[in-house]
């Protein structure tokens, strides 16, 4: 067990690099002159090439790139154009409520998505998976971040049962003001995540050893939930990894709505301004997050299959 | 002395949205406390359906009994609630199956699913329980049960995990043992150890056993009384010294001879012409008759009469009628 | 089995054609059938509600909310369908490479796609659009670059299993070149299952189009978008909230037809291949 994690980890050493790399490539090969861009159409050759000179962009590329690598193994991300203020505490501030937000969402959906996906399939073609496949059919069309301005124009703005925007004060404050953006995300992920519990359990609810456990003598709740969920979670899972990355990257939207701090309202405002050093560190921490959640899924995959330990 | 298992008449049909397909037509069978009958015939012959009918397991939705009684102890299983049936499977009745592999629930340790099936049926310790586990695990022949118990089903061999799903199956000391071909996925050397076990265990533990097999081979090493059927339909019934001594029907006939002999050798090995005609739904006649070389007109036009040919030994044919007649 | 045949089998499925192709006339004619200007501004019209003559409403500066959700309707489904089927061809390209050449060039091919396969499109189009700048074909490129690597692993998969045919070492020993056993058997192969998904992927990029709008990386102000007039109604929240509504109707609606759609399409090309 010890040994498979330790591969993983491993293993997701180079993927690490790559696709910090691609986040590197991505924002000087795309034919788009950072330079460019950060300084509008409007700006003269000398601040472009002041700019250039700042931002390291004049020495020739794998220098760059070994300056992007040692900066970045060293934690040094520089200082932000705006106001000057080290990027490290611009991200240490906002990584907290992005990873709050999406581990809200997350639990959401899977408490929510999980038991519909159960009912749907032990109870196929009755009311609950008419609703499962409703809400499924809700998630897949209506946006979540229109479904969240909606649920801020009725729940909040109209019966004020929920604070319109902010973070909050105290803890039970900040949940409070936690709800609708973690609902709004959970139940987008609860249309995704009940989907593929259905079609899992329905597979796996064929199978010999679900067979064998009936002729054990075992009832219903015990077949399903002891020996079939188990196996259909593995599905579950890998999928899981998909659906909690495009939470995170759904949290940008959902931060901005709901007025929260975070890596999305941290990105957004500084593509707005053209901080080019923290759009480049906040997307590599959303790169190294994308690494991170496929890393743990898989973990939770060894967890959950023997099989797939060595 | 009443038999543990009399099933009468029963029909296995399987019901999909364009057609019925009828698995089982009127099966009979009888098997007394600690006897051994084995069903013998090809694969769609419906032996496997008819013991997932005894189990009440019939795939669903499509598959029910549509006709027949099965008693078991002189109740009919039948006519219980579906909510009665956990209690006597795993207890009363066990079962285990062709694919140890793929039985065993991958993601549990065999231990846990071994002492799973005592905990459903028994109030019982967690330390007894062990013993009891350990127990059976030895006596079905596993090394080391201690260490082996906590390893999952793909870290075992085929015949261990055939032996683990055996001991699942008696761990509770069921009275009848329904054991649908059991060795047909094992190699041929595990294939012998597992029937000498089942054997051994029978005379051990007095478990009245079913076996399903469509290897005449396997049947004749185990089982006292044979059930040979085709197309859901019973072709002969003996026990098994008449059966191989003299067997009635074309299609045991064809089945006897199929069977490699050692000194023979030069001679070709037999076969049935033809193959076995897929499952419809249910039709008059004999099943057999295109495939074989006794059929006249009549075989295909009226189900055959059942012949009494001894003690036991029923053959439904009409050829065997016109030679007794 | 005839047209008509299909479309009443299928009832859920001809519905969202009729929407889709409504759709479509809407953006074609939208300046002709927009009452009003969707950019003039007027602050005495502010914030109404929904009326006869507003029909949506007015936003906060007074500018006709049911003309700006028609001239939407243009930019949603050119770059709807424009940048999945940029990314379908750019993709079956790069699927089809790595497929049919194997070795190196696969690995390189397999492993590229593996890794952008890990972002979520949301991302990877934020990412694209940060480094390029706002723009229509800016949004494109954003946009495209999203799913290339989704359509670009079904091409690899499909390209795969045909390389393995037999008639492929046929055609390659009679002498064909590559390019011509691309053309003539791989790229017919890969061609339906991509069709089928395309519709689907529609659907997810006019979503991914408004998301990007309302982040502020998609079309910009003052040329109305779904996305961008769900950002202005999000600054007017206590002013009207009848151009949030409106317009994400408008994204539900055209988002729930291509899916609903294209699920048709996918069962009729099942069938077919069934019977």
């Amino acid at each position: 067990m010890l040994r498979t994690i330790g591969q993983r980890l491993a293993d997701s050493v180079p993927t690490l690099l790559l696709v910090v790399t691609l986040v590197f490539l991505a924002l000087r090969l795309l034919p788009g002159d950072p330079a460019l861009v950060a300084l509008g159409e409007n700006a003269t050759p000398d601040q472009l090439d002041l700019f250039r000179h700042r931002m390291g962009l004049d020495i020739p590329l794998w220098r760059q790139y070994l300056v992007f690598l040692k900066d970045l193994a060293t934690l040094n991300f520089g200082t932000s154009f705006m106001n000057q203020i080290p990027i490290l505490d611009l991200l240490a501030a906002s990584l907290p409520y992005t990873l709050a937000l999406t581990a809200a969402a997350t639990a959401v959906g899977v408490a929510l998505g999980v038991p519909l996906g159960v009912l749907a399939a032990t109870r196929r073609g009755r009311t609950a998976d008419t609703v499962a496949r409703l809400l499924a059919l809700l998630g897949f069309t209506v946006p979540d971040f229109y479904l969240a301005a909606l649920l801020l124009i009725w729940l909040a703005l109209g019966w004020g049962w929920f604070p319109i925007n902010g973070l909050g004060e105290s803890l039970p404050d900040q949940l409070y003001h936690l709800v609708l953006p973690a609902v709004t995300l959970g139940v987008v992920k609860a249309a995704f995540i009940s989907r593929l519990t259905r079609s899992a359990l329905l597979d796996v609810l064929g199978r010999d050893y679900v067979r064998t456990a009936w002729a054990k003598g075992a009832q219903a709740g015990r077949v399903i939930y002891r020996h079939a969920l188990r196996n259909a979670l593995l599905p579950v899972a890998t999928g899981l990894s998909v659906s909690i990355l495009s939470t995170l990257s759904g949290s940008v939207a959902i931060e901005l709505i709901f007025g929260r701090p975070g890596l999305g309202s941290l990105l957004i405002g500084a593509i707005e301004t053209r901080d080019y050093p923290v759009i480049q560190a906040d997307l590599v921490v959303f790169a190294v997050l994308v690494v991170a959640v496929n890393l743990a899924m898989d973990l939770l995959a060894v967890a959950i299959d023997p099989r797939l330990r060595t | 002395m009443t038999p543990l298992l009399q099933v009468r008449d029963l029909v296995v049909e399987f019901r999909f949205r364009r057609a019925t397909i009828r698995a089982v037509d009127g099966l009979d069978l009888d098997l007394d406390a600690s006897g051994t009958l084995g069903i013998v015939g090809e694969s769609g012959s419906g032996k496997s359906m008819a013991s997932l009918a005894i189990m009440r397991l019939l795939p669903q939705p499509a598959g029910r009994v549509a006709q027949g009684s099965i008693i078991f102890e002189g109740r009919d299983l039948l006519a219980l609630k579906a909510s009665a049936m956990p209690a006597i499977r795993g207890r009363d009745i066990a079962m285990i199956f062709q694919e140890p592999m793929s039985a065993l629930n991958p993601v549990m340790r065999v231990g846990d699913q071994i002492t799973e099936a005592l905990h459903l049926h028994e109030r019982i310790g967690s330390a007894q329980a062990h013993a009891r586990v350990m127990e059976m695990l030895e006596l079905v022949g596993i090394p080391a049960p201690a260490e082996r118990a906590y390893a999952y089903s793909h870290q075992l061999s085929g015949g261990m995990r055939q032996r683990v799903m055996i001991a699942m199956a008696l761990i509770c000391r069921p009275k009848l043992l329904i054991a649908d071909e059991p060795t047909t996925a094992l190699d041929v050397t595990i294939q012998s150890q597992v029937l000498d076990l089942l054997k051994r265990l029978r005379r051990t533990l007095g478990t009245a056993t079913l076996i399903i097999s469509h290897d005449m081979g396997v049947i004749a090493d185990v089982a006292e009384r044979v059930v040979v059927m085709y197309g859901g339909r019973v072709m002969e019934t003996a026990d098994r010294a008449t059966l191989f001594r003299d067997p009635r029907h074309p299609y045991t006939r064809g089945l006897l001879a199929a069977i490699p002999r050692l000194r023979d050798h030069r001679r070709r090995l037999h076969q049935i012409p033809g193959s076995v005609r897929p499952a419809g739904p249910p039709r008059p006649g004999c099943p057999f008759a295109p495939r074989c070389d006794l059929a006249r007109p009549v075989c295909a036009e009226q189900d055959p009469p059942r012949i009494v040919l001894g003690e036991g030994h029923i053959a439904a044919c009409w050829a065997v009628a016109e030679a007794v007649s | 089995m005839t047209a008509t045949a299909v479309l009443l089998r299928r009832p859920v499925g001809t519905l969202a054609a009729i929407v889709l192709v409504l759709l479509v006339l809407v953006a074609i004619f939208a300046p002709a059938l927009s009452p009003y200007d969707p950019l003039t501004q007027s602050v005495m019209q502010a914030n109404l509600a929904p009326s006869a003559a507003h029909w949506f409403g007015t936003d906060q500066f007074g500018r006709d909310v049911f003309s700006r959700v028609l001239t939407g309707t243009r930019s949603s489904l050119l770059l709807g369908t424009i940048s999945p089927a940029i990314a379908a061809i750019a993709g079956c390209a790069l699927g089809i490479l790595g497929g049919y050449f194997g070795g190196v060039t696969d690995r390189v091919v397999g492993r590229a796609i593996d890794l952008l396969l890990c972002f979520p499109e949301l991302l990877l189009g934020i990412l694209v659009s940060a480094a390029l700048g706002p723009g229509f074909w800016e949004l494109v490129a954003a946009l495209g670059l999203a799913f290339l690597p989704r359509f670009a692993r079904i091409a690899r998969a499909s390209t795969l299993s045909v390389r393995r045919e037999p008639y492929i070492e046929a055609s390659l020993s009679v002498g064909c070149r590559h390019a011509l056993v691309i053309w003539r058997h791989v790229l017919p192969n890969v061609s339906g299952p991509i069709m089928v998904v395309l519709t689907l992927w529609v659907a997810t990029a006019i979503r991914l189009e408004a998301t990007l709008s309302f982040l502020g990386l998609g079309t910009q102000a003052p040329a109305p978008s779904w996305g961008n007039i769900i950002r202005d109604g999000l600054n007017n929240l206590f002013g009207s909230p009848w151009p949030i509504i409106s317009a994400g109707i408008a994204i539900s609606v055209t988002v729930l037809a291509f899916n609903l759609f294209g699920d048709a399409v996918r069962d009729l090309l099942d069938v077919e291949l069934d019977e």
